[in-house]
């Protein structure tokens, strides 16, 4: 099976407080770490593990500069067979139906059975894979958190609402998009990263894959990120700043009052 | 030969049992073995016995036998025999003792008396530095491990000729396993286990007869991923072991064969890439490493803040922090109290701050060569640069790593080390303690203690402390219990009945201790940690060294520490 | 002015909360006019959920088809393309099936889509100014939309608050047979229900609820304690039920359980909206959490700066007090 999957270099914001930039129109960058979306680590893995059942290619995308070449090297480390850096100055600015036709462009120029994106990246929006999947006029399932091949057809699991599984049958060739926890990824070490130091990874470009430039980047872009902002603290809450005894006081008084103590 | 029957078919010592997870039992053998032996000294006996009868009545000279042995015995029992029958007893018995001798020969190769001979080898070839970690591949230099097709062990042929000497010359006899730690708490290992199941493999895959097959992958037919994620590394194993087999160089190996294949549990890859981007397990950014050193109250050294050691700041000392104590709110308490401790001995010290990377001691022991290399690269290069004499630490494990993982770098020793060379030579006194109901034992981290012997260092500082009451543990010095680990093994959720700690602080308990010392920064935190799940809060503490012999210093001109340790130390 | 259409969910012909959410939306975005609500389904179920919205919406779409018995996003997708008015704005909560669903709706439909909005400032010529949240809502942005070919927008579930307004009597307009025809290369094939856990986190009044900050799984007593000190039962967040530390039955969450508690104990929890989804009733919360910036000092109503591991046991301790003396 070939086995298409889109990733993305995000901030790991996770252990640190995220600050504005002084001008106020993006976060603090200088000092965080970059490193590959998490959900789209689950679906490397989950392609490489397909790859490794029925046999293949795993190959894996991301639409990006330079700097954004670390992640694919980590995913040929876990095992993907190629990489491909999508770049042009003309991508960027570019929203997410932008980001979803130059990947659709991608696709075209390919042949793939099965196409995973993971489920939202930084931005939290959980838009690409659907988009594309309507583009390339592909069947489409979101927050799958298990895949089994069948005769020619998925059965996929999503995560849907109280813990529960909807489960789907889905023709190929489709788009999934991957939740986190569906699989546990590999560990690249450092080893494996020096050994694929050298591995060629292509670069393609707009008039590479044939993109409308009219259809991506800043100007076509319909839906824009105006500023970044950090909401006022605690508009809610009333913060008690006592004594860690006071504030176990005033809890449990509230707890009480509220009629939570029986 | 009865004492060691009844010991094996009786009353069977607990250490001797096999769980049925770790294989078959090994006593049908011990006991075959058993009955030949005894059938040589029955054998020879006789012969003694029968040829002095046969001298006696020939009237021949007749050697004494010794009164109650054996053959003496067995002489009174044949003494009225008739010449021909112990003519025939004398020639059977000499061959029966010959046919039973030259077959154990044969057979003990296949049996587990043969650790006899092959301890002899192992004994002699053994590991002499403590504290140190085999390399990916003897003889090969950190520049060329590029090259290596494969890092660790992943199939039984991957150990190295020493290791599987190290299988055959185990005696089975199970000190290991009533010293680890991890068999204690009920975590899938013991030491003991990882020998015998691989001499067992061994056996099977090499026979005698037959084509041997083999190359296939230890973890997930022998060995599971938990067992050896497990060890902590204490090194209680190889302490108590008689005949020297090493432990630790196996694990570290298996855990490098893994990381080479990408099998690491998810709890471990957050903090090893952590430790790749950020230079230390919690993600930490690197400007704020240094930050523990502003939380000192201005007032508390007599002179000027930590310094950043810049190569241009004149300073002879290093302390090398590391990043538990950096960047955990409670450890950083230990940063605090070492730099006091050094400002009062009048040492000329600084710190690297944001540039300081994690020691990678962990990093290493959990099997990531590669990202302990570029660690240990980074560190040396800023140490070098930072122009010291000599390095300090209150990290056990730092210590250990910059000791012998370390190379080009200054002297390092740990600050319990430096306080008790100045207690020795009077350049520092304290105050006495102000609690007496206060019981305070010492707990040895094991990369102080055993991995390097630093035993009485600490004891004698606390001694030196007026008043203290100190009691010792009952397993203590080369004999202490294992915290729990530290380092990535905080970060790793073993599957085990009970913490490590919780056995500790009872330990303690029952040594009458009220209060727990120790010179490690996990130490603590296990200890902490495993005092809250007892419930033993109120009636058991846990310090460090560093906060006790901060807390108790006699400085010049000041009285206030007690007020600013309390302050800082929270108590 | 652009009509403004809700996509409403339904289940066996009960109406998700959500609907009166996305009307609340729509007001935002046009606070003069009323938008119309669709619904998709089939037979007696789909009846009574449009019957149900007569009392807010003044016009229910209804759009029955037996393939749509079972909300299948693709199917849905298909329906709402042929019976959707060129460059309308279409709201949809964004809850599984909305993520399933707008994305690939927005490209059928040629219009504008944003994901996960949590404020909608109004309407300016063809740019429609919303609000989102990033990085796991550490960080919030200003969205501007262009509606001028439509939108769909998919809405965060509990970030409006529902209106109080006057009864009205809507009407319900049957538009199945605009449907057309419906083929879906995804197949539904059943739903597997989560295993009941041991503590049915959903009947209590009480809630201590862990998150990522009680840090392992042998601190989870600590909220146990103070659990069985208080009568209330543990819950969690994700993140504690992805590392094992407790079964997926005691999940809070669009993932897990909605529960409905009078007072909501959030502990080392940071908030995020997929867990806040699960909390509902408008409970008392309560939030204790080392980082003064945690999101879930946003929506608590008292927030405390501290270490769960430290403040849980001494909570534990002053309710144990408590009872002691209430006891004597």
């Amino acid at each position: 099976m070939e086995i298409l999957v889109c990733a993305r270099r995000v901030p790991d914001t996770s252990e640190n407080e995220i600050s504005l930039n002084a001008a106020g129109n993006d976060i603090e960058r200088d000092e965080l770490v970059y490193s590959v979306n998490e959900a789209d680590n689950y679906a490397v893995e989950e392609a490489l593990q397909i790859r490794d059942r029925v046999g293949g290619n795993v190959t894996v995308a991301t639409i990006g500069g330079e700097d954004d070449e670390e992640i694919l090297r980590r995913e040929l480390a876990m095992g993907a067979n190629q990489a491909v850096l999508i770049s042009d100055d003309a991508f960027s600015g570019s929203d997410g139906k932008g980001v979803a036709t130059i990947l659709k462009d991608f696709v075209r120029k390919g042949r793939y059975d099965l196409i995973l994106t993971g489920v939202q990246a930084d931005d939290g929006a959980a838009q690409v894979g659907g988009m594309l999947a309507a583009m390339l006029d592909y069947p489409f399932a979101s927050l799958v958190n298990s895949i089994a091949l069948e005769d020619g057809k998925l059965k996929v699991s999503r995560e849907i609402e109280g813990g529960n599984r909807e489960i789907n049958e889905i023709d190929l060739p489709c788009v999934l998009s991957i939740q986190t926890g569906i699989n546990e990824p590999r560990y690249v070490g450092m080893r494996g990263i020096r050994q694929v130091a050298s591995a060629p990874i292509p670069t393609l470009g707009a008039s590479d894959l044939g993109v409308d430039q009219g259809a991506v980047g800043e100007a076509a872009a319909r839906v824009k990120r105006v500023d970044y902002f950090v909401p006022a603290l605690s508009k809610g809450a009333e913060m008690l700043d006592g004594s860690r005894e006071e504030n176990a006081d005033k809890v449990l008084e509230l707890v009480a009052a509220k009629g939570g103590l029986k | 030969m009865v004492v060691a029957a009844v010991r094996r078919l009786v009353f069977k010592p607990a250490r001797y049992a096999v769980p049925a997870k770790y294989g078959k039992s090994h006593t049908p053998d011990a006991v075959f073995l058993l009955g030949l032996i005894a059938i040589l000294m029955v054998a020879d006996s006789m012969f003694s016995a029968s040829n002095a009868t046969r001298h006696l009545q020939q009237n021949q000279p007749v050697e004494t036998l010794a009164v109650f042995s054996l053959p003496w015995m067995l002489k009174a029992a044949i003494g009225a025999m008739p010449l021909a029958t112990l003519w025939a007893l004398n020639v059977g018995a000499y061959l029966v003792h010959e046919l039973t001798f030259y077959f154990l020969l044969c057979y003990r190769p296949f049996g587990i008396q043969f650790h006899v001979e092959t301890s002899l080898f192992s004994v002699y070839f053994a590991k002499l530095e403590r504290g140190t970690l085999k390399p990916v591949r003897w003889g090969v230099p950190d520049e060329s491990l590029d090259q290596v097709k494969s890092f660790g062990v992943k199939t039984f042929e991957d150990f190295t000729w020493k290791h599987m000497l190290d299988f055959y010359s185990c005696a089975d006899c199970g000190r290991c396993a009533d010293n680890c730690p991890a068999n204690a708490v009920g975590r899938p290992l013991s030491p003991r286990f990882i020998t015998i199941k691989a001499r067992d493999y061994a056996f099977q895959h090499y026979p005698v007869l037959g084509k041997a097959h083999n190359h296939k992958p230890l973890i997930g037919n022998i060995y599971s991923e938990d067992e050896i994620w497990s060890c902590t590394t204490c090194g209680a194993c190889e302490e108590e072991c008689p005949l020297l087999v090493e432990y630790i160089d196996k694990i570290v190996d298996l855990r490098r064969g893994m990381i080479d294949d990408g099998n690491v549990p998810q709890s471990l890859q957050k903090p090893l890439k952590a430790l790749e981007s950020r230079g230390n397990p919690y993600g930490k950014m690197e400007k704020k490493r240094g930050d523990w050193a502003k939380a000192i109250p201005p007032g508390s050294q007599p002179t000027n803040a930590v310094k950043l050691l810049d190569g241009k700041s004149g300073a002879d000392t290093l302390y090398f922090v590391d990043s538990i104590t950096s960047y955990d709110d409670r450890m950083q308490a230990i940063g605090r109290a070492t730099a006091r401790i050094l400002e009062c001995l009048g040492k000329n010290f600084g710190i690297l701050g944001a540039t300081e990377k994690d020691s990678g001691h962990e990093v290493r022991r959990f099997g990531e060569e590669m990202l302990f290399m570029a660690l240990r690269d980074h560190n040396t290069e800023v140490i070098k640069a930072a122009g010291v004499q000599r390095i300090v630490t209150a990290d056990p494990h730092a210590y250990n790593a910059l000791k012998h993982d370390y190379k080009d770098v200054p002297p390092v020793e740990h600050i319990v080390q430096v306080v008790a060379r100045e207690v020795r030579d009077g350049n520092v006194r304290f105050n006495p303690v102000e609690d007496k109901d206060r019981v305070y034992a010492y707990h040895d981290p094991c990369y102080l203690g055993r991995h390097n012997q630093v035993y009485d260092d600490p004891r004698d500082v606390l001694d030196s402390i007026p008043g203290l009451t100190r009691v010792e543990m009952q397993r203590s010095r080369d004999r202490s219990f294992c915290c729990g680990g530290g380092g990535l093994m905080l970060f790793y959720e073993p599957k085990e009945d009970q913490r490590m700690g919780m056995l500790r602080v009872r330990m303690a308990a029952e040594a009458g201790a009220n209060v727990i010392v120790t010179a490690c920064p996990f130490c603590m935190v296990n200890i902490e940690d495993a005092i809250k799940v007892a419930g033993m809060e109120g009636k058991m503490s846990v310090m460090d060294l560093t906060e006790l012999v901060d807390r108790h210093l006699v400085r010049e001109g000041t009285e206030k520490t007690e007020k600013l340790e309390a302050a800082t130390c929270g108590g | 002015m652009t009509r403004i259409f809700a996509y409403i969910v339904h289940r066996g012909g009960i109406v998700d909360d959500s609907a009166a959410e996305l009307f609340a939306a729509a007001r935002k975005i046009d606070a003069s006019g009323l938008p119309t609500a669709i619904v998709t389904g089939c037979g007696a179920d789909l009846d009574a959920a449009c019957n149900s919205l007569t009392s807010s919406f003044r016009e229910i779409w209804k759009v029955s088809h037996e393939a749509l018995t079972y909300p299948n996003a693709e199917l849905v997708r298909q329906a709402l393309v042929n019976i959707l008015p060129a460059n309308s704005i279409l709201l949809v909560s964004h809850d599984h099936f909305g993520i399933d669903l707008s994305p690939g709706l927005s490209i059928k439909l040629g219009s504008s889509f944003v994901s996960d909005v949590l404020a909608i400032d109004g309407l300016e010529g063809d740019s429609l100014k919303l609000g989102r949240q990033e990085f796991g809502g550490q960080v919030s942005t200003h969205v501007h939309c262009d509606i001028s070919s439509g939108a769909v927008i998919n809405v965060r579930p509990g970030a409006f608050k529902p209106e109080q307004s006057a009864p009205i009597t809507g009407l319900v307009v049957d538009k199945s047979s605009t449907v057309g025809a419906l083929t879906a290369r995804r197949r539904y094939l059943e739903t597997i229900v989560a295993e009941a856990g041991d503590v049915d986190i959903t009947k209590h009044t009480v809630l201590v609820s862990i998150g990522r900050g009680i840090q392992e799984k042998e601190n989870v007593s600590l909220a146990e304690e103070l659990a069985e000190a208080l009568g209330a039962a543990v819950s969690c967040s994700r993140p504690v039920v992805d590392a094992k530390w407790m079964e997926k039955s005691r999940q809070v969450g669009s993932s897990g359980k909605t529960v409905k508690p009078k007072v909501y104990l959030a502990c080392g929890i940071s908030g995020a909206f997929q867990h806040l989804a699960g909390v509902k009733g408008n409970p008392f919360l309560i939030a204790i959490n080392k980082n003064p910036k945690a999101p879930i000092f946003q929506v608590a109503d008292v927030g405390i700066v501290d270490d769960v591991l430290e403040f849980l046991p001494e909570l534990t301790n002053k309710v144990r007090e408590m009872r002691g003396v209430a006891a004597k």
